[in-house]
């Protein structure tokens, strides 16, 4: 099957989403669509779904136009989609959501499963999918979930199968995996469409590379291009991909975390007796796949989980048990891992914003009185000085992009003195031009003698930022590696392999495993990983 | 996480995204369904002023409908409405402008009166009923801005005016000290009513709604009741009615005798005003405020949620209280079970009308004033009933509601996401620097 896009133009009332897009996908490809976030892939697949209707242009399948008037249209049609937030019920077994909407009874309308179940199996042997279909779905890992997905789709014979933003979840194993099938899909004739923002990826899956900005393409291109290339491409200007970080002078260890343990509700451990050290001028980097206990490690911290036990030091005082409030003023800046929900009130200015954790402190108040110039004039000087675009520092924060976003959450944790930085997730959602500069900003604050802890799930990020690497697998610490360890061997610890097995399995390179949490084997590694750094 | 789904999308990923509830916490703010129709209702009480202004103005032309409905000479006309439609639409142009004319000559400006101060004495009046109602409805307000939603306003009220009344009739201090005693203890009284839901819903997150509601109940059989016992009642009376205030606890007339007036809406302004500067200028506003438009970036930011949930519990139902001080020492003199009248009830409504922020509730209030004491001139002078005050009031009330409704029934365009539109422009700008 054919797909073609003729000149798909949707605008949301002046806001133009896409901008008279053409794109053809044909049988037995795939077909990257590459953009930063809120450069309008999602709202063209949405198009392309039945689930907006486009303003301009049309939809041709194998030749002839089609009107999809809703996702319904579109299946029926050929074309499925895996949505980045899988549409699945949990507590269904795998055969009831791939049926559910499309359900086979007998006389009388009972449910016949069967010939679901006997559709998975053929789909599943035939790649390799290894699904069974009475699993329960909330027991199965994220990249099985995944593969129900795409099941789904397939069982409604969908020949164009829409991917958005399928790695987001997953580990580099599972992305592996996936990739493969996603080879023998092709194999099979399906056409495929992926979106993604990461480049790595990208060139490694797809055989057109299509590449939208601000709404329109922008060129399409072969996989071979640079990754610098296609960077560019997406941003509209040159960046600079690597950080070339000076390599870390750690001095004290001045913050400490013993068996640190989250429990949760149903009796298994959120954080699971946790424990490691960073020094001054550091910057430890917690690895793992999303859901693995790293938002409890670093709300843990915050004083966000008042069950936690263990220990939590910091310049020999006890976190653990002091109030928010109360570790916020001891000097721990923190970027929560969802600035909308955690990191900023939305419908508050850009200039309350920016003191949403030092309102009551002096200069910004004095006893119960708020001193709005004060407060408007410090957004004014932390817009300048974070480059936060935006017409007025008295704006709605919500109204800012998600890179501006970030700069003011970061732009408040950073203007103060600080004891500990922590950051979650400190780029997602973040357009490839303001990674570089958060980056940057990181590693200054770093390199002024803070101890730095960052969270991330993209490994990318992990190896950019990272002196020494923890790697969380649910809610244990697998171990503390250098930061220049192969994505191989942090892929295997991701997966729930200790450092010493990983090493071991892995390729190799690195044969020195850290101890756990060691302080004086974090700092020799530190070392190595400087000179590794100055070679590279 | 892409951000560049549509609405639509953009709308399912937010649903997915929210954190998952920790266990054990009470600290944990109101967790995932709660959160929509919590949203709902937040936007219902914090929209444009454009809607409520619109939805006062069709809600009028709707209630002169009506009453051109129920008209006789209206009836009377329509029996030959094909012959001489003219007379039909005449008799009900007539009986609505006439209706209103009554009602506007009853809450502003009265032409006929004897003397220029009495042609205002209905402006006075609809200022006295307002009183009350911009009080409890600054309570109602300052709840919906921390994300509460305060039902109990009605309770709220009687709690203020048998704390405020008792000391009025059964403490005999001196002119003065005795009527900041008498205010003190009212506010004390609204905010112990107050302070049960606050705290019920920062220990255990039993929501305030129906804690609100029970203590409505609660509030009215229990002045019924101590109405009946001798330490309230009034002495040789068998009727539910306390003794009156002493000449000390009453709230003065400003305008002189002739007038009902009283101190009471000096209070009213006062309170907006400070609840306006609490809200906008001080640090307590800001933890409320933040409280109330995101609880979990409230939380991380370091402060208290179930504190604020309280504290401004205890505020608004100290302002609601201050409205039952207004009655028992203003208006009414005595204690009566019937003191808060509906004026709780109304107070929700003020608050809707006013999107929640002190000086739109305190214009509400008036409005409302307004059409409650000119609706009784309304019945007398033309005989349209009261009632239809109520349908006007309960007409705005759904028309706030729905405010695409009201947009669309005025013709104006649905904004299709502003919010996204802005957010594309600071990316443009973004990218052209």
């Amino acid at each position: 099957m054919k797909l073609e896009l003729q000149g798909i133009t949707k605008r949301f009332g002046s806001l133009v989403a896409n901008d008279n897009i053409d794109l053809v996908v044909n049988p037995g490809q795939v077909h990257c669509l590459l953009g930063e976030n809120g450069a309008g892939k999602s709202t063209l697949m949405n198009v392309l779904y039945g689930l907006y209707e486009p303003t301009d242009g049309r939809i041709l399948v194998d030749g002839k136009p089609v009107t999809f008037r809703g996702p319904g249209d579109a299946m029926a049609a050929g074309i499925g989609m895996v949505h980045q937030h899988f549409m699945l019920i949990p507590v269904f077994t795998v055969a009831e959501n791939v049926a559910l909407g499309d359900e086979h009874t007998k006389a009388g309308g009972i449910l016949d499963l069967d010939k679901t179940r006997a559709r998975i199996r053929e789909i599943s042997d035939r790649y390799g999918f290894d699904v069974d279909p009475d699993a329960l779905v909330e027991d199965l890992p994220v990249g099985v979930q995944q593969r129900v997905e795409i099941i789904k789709a397939l069982v409604r014979k969908a020949e164009v199968l829409i991917l958005d933003e399928p790695t987001a979840v997953l580990t580099p194993q599972e992305t592996d995996e996936l990739i493969q099938i996603i080879e023998e899909l092709k194999a099979g004739g399906t056409a495929i469409v992926f979106i993604s923002h990461k480049l790595r990826e990208v060139k490694a899956v797809s055989d057109v590379i299509t590449v939208i900005r601000r709404g329109a393409v922008v060129g399409t291109v072969d996989p071979s291009a640079s990754t610098g290339e296609l960077a560019s491409m997406m941003v509209g200007r040159k960046v600079s991909l690597s950080l070339n970080k000076a390599p870390a002078t750690p001095g004290e260890t001045t913050f400490t975390v013993r068996n640190l343990t989250v429990p949760g509700a149903g009796g298994q451990n959120l954080v699971d007796n946790v424990s490691f050290d960073i020094s001054r001028g550091e910057i430890l980097a917690v690895a793992g796949v999303q859901g693995n206990g790293q938002t409890e490690l670093t709300e843990a911290i915050l004083g966000l989980h008042p069950h936690a036990s263990g220990s939590v030091r910091l310049n020999g005082r006890e976190l653990l048990g002091m109030k928010v409030k109360d570790i916020i003023r001891e000097g721990v800046g923190f970027v929560p891992e969802d600035r909308k929900v955690d990191g900023l009130v939305g419908s508050f200015s850009i200039a309350e914003n920016m003191i949403l954790n030092w309102y009551n402190e002096p200069p910004f108040a004095k006893g119960l009185a708020m001193k709005p110039a004060v407060v408007l004039k410090n957004a004014r000087e932390k817009v300048a000085e974070f480059d936060v675009r935006t017409q007025s520092a008295e704006a709605p924060v919500s109204t800012l992009s998600g890179g501006n976003q970030q700069k003011v959450v970061l732009a408040r944790e950073l203007s103060r003195p600080l004891n500990l930085f922590i950051a979650s997730q400190p780029t997602r959602g973040v357009d490839v031009g303001s990674i570089e500069f958060l980056h940057k900003r990181i590693v200054a604050e770093r390199d002024g003698g803070t101890p730095v802890m960052i969270v991330s799930t993209e490994l990318d990020e992990i190896s950019e930022l990272a002196d020494r690497i923890a790697v969380l697998h649910g809610g244990e610490l697998m171990g503390v590696v250098p930061g220049d360890t192969s994505r191989d061997v942090l892929g295997l610890m991701m997966a729930g392999m200790t450092a010493e097995e990983a090493l071991g399995q892995g390729p190799g390179q690195n044969p020195t495993p850290a101890g756990e949490g060691g302080t004086a084997a974090g700092e020799r590694i530190s070392g190595e990983h400087a000179a590794g750094e100055e070679t590279r | 996480m892409s951000a560049a789904n549509g609405p639509n999308a953009e709308g399912i990923a937010e649903g997915t995204a929210a954190p998952p509830p920790i266990p054990g916490t009470v600290e944990t703010p109101p967790a995932g369904g709660d959160d929509r129709g919590r949203g709902i209702l937040k936007s219902i009480a914090t929209g444009s002023s454009l809607v409520a202004i619109l939805a006062v103005v069709l809600s009028i032309i709707l209630g002169g409908i009506l009453i051109a409905l129920t008209d006789e000479d209206v009836a009377a006309a329509s029996s030959y409405f094909f012959s001489r439609p003219g007379d039909t639409l005449g008799a009900a142009w007539a009986a609505a402008s006439g209706a209103y004319a009554a009602l506007f000559q009853g809450a502003v400006f009265n032409p006929r009166a004897d003397s220029l101060a009495l042609m205002f004495r209905p402006l006075t009046e609809t200022l006295t009923v307002a009183t009350p109602l911009i009080l409890a409805g600054l309570g109602v307000a300052v709840a919906f801005r921390a994300g509460l939603f305060n039902i109990g306003a009605q309770g709220q009220i009687i709690l203020g005016a048998m704390f405020a009344g008792w000391i009025g009739f059964s403490w005999h201090l001196p002119f003065g000290l005795h009527l900041v005693f008498v205010v003190l203890a009212g506010f004390v009284g609204g905010a112990l009513w107050g302070f049960i839901p606050g705290i019920l819903k920062a220990r255990t997150g039993a929501h305030e709604v129906i804690v609100t509601i029970m203590l409505n109940y609660i509030a009215i059989y229990l002045v019924g009741f101590l109405l009946t016992t001798p330490s309230f009642q009034n002495p040789g009376s068998s009727n539910p009615i306390s003794p009156r205030l002493d000449e000390t606890a009453v709230f003065p007339q400003i305008l002189g005798p002739q007038f009902r007036l009283h101190l009471g809406f000096l209070i009213a302004i006062a309170a907006t005003y400070g609840v306006w500067w609490l809200l906008n200028r001080s640090t307590v506003g800001f933890e409320l405020r933040a409280v109330g438009a995101n609880p979990f970036a409230a939380r991380t930011a370091g402060i208290s949620v179930t504190k604020g949930y309280v504290v401004v519990m205890m505020l608004a139902g100290g302002l609601a209280g201050l409205a039952g001080v207004a009655q028992v020492a203003g208006t009414e003199r005595v204690l009566t079970s019937g003191i808060a009248a509906s004026f709780g009830f109304d107070a929700i409504t003020v608050a809707l009308l006013g999107r929640s922020h002190p000086w739109g509730v305190f214009f509400a209030g008036v409005l409302f004033g307004a059409f409650r004491a000119g609706g009784v001139q309304m019945q007398t002078l033309t005989g349209t009933p009261i009632d239809i005050v109520l349908v006007v009031q309960s007409l705005i009330v759904l028309f706030i509601a729905a405010p695409p409704l009201v947009k669309a029934i005025f013709g104006i365009e649905r904004k299709k996401k502003p919010r996204k539109a802005s957010r594309a422009k600071a990316t443009v700008s973004g990218g052209a620097a």
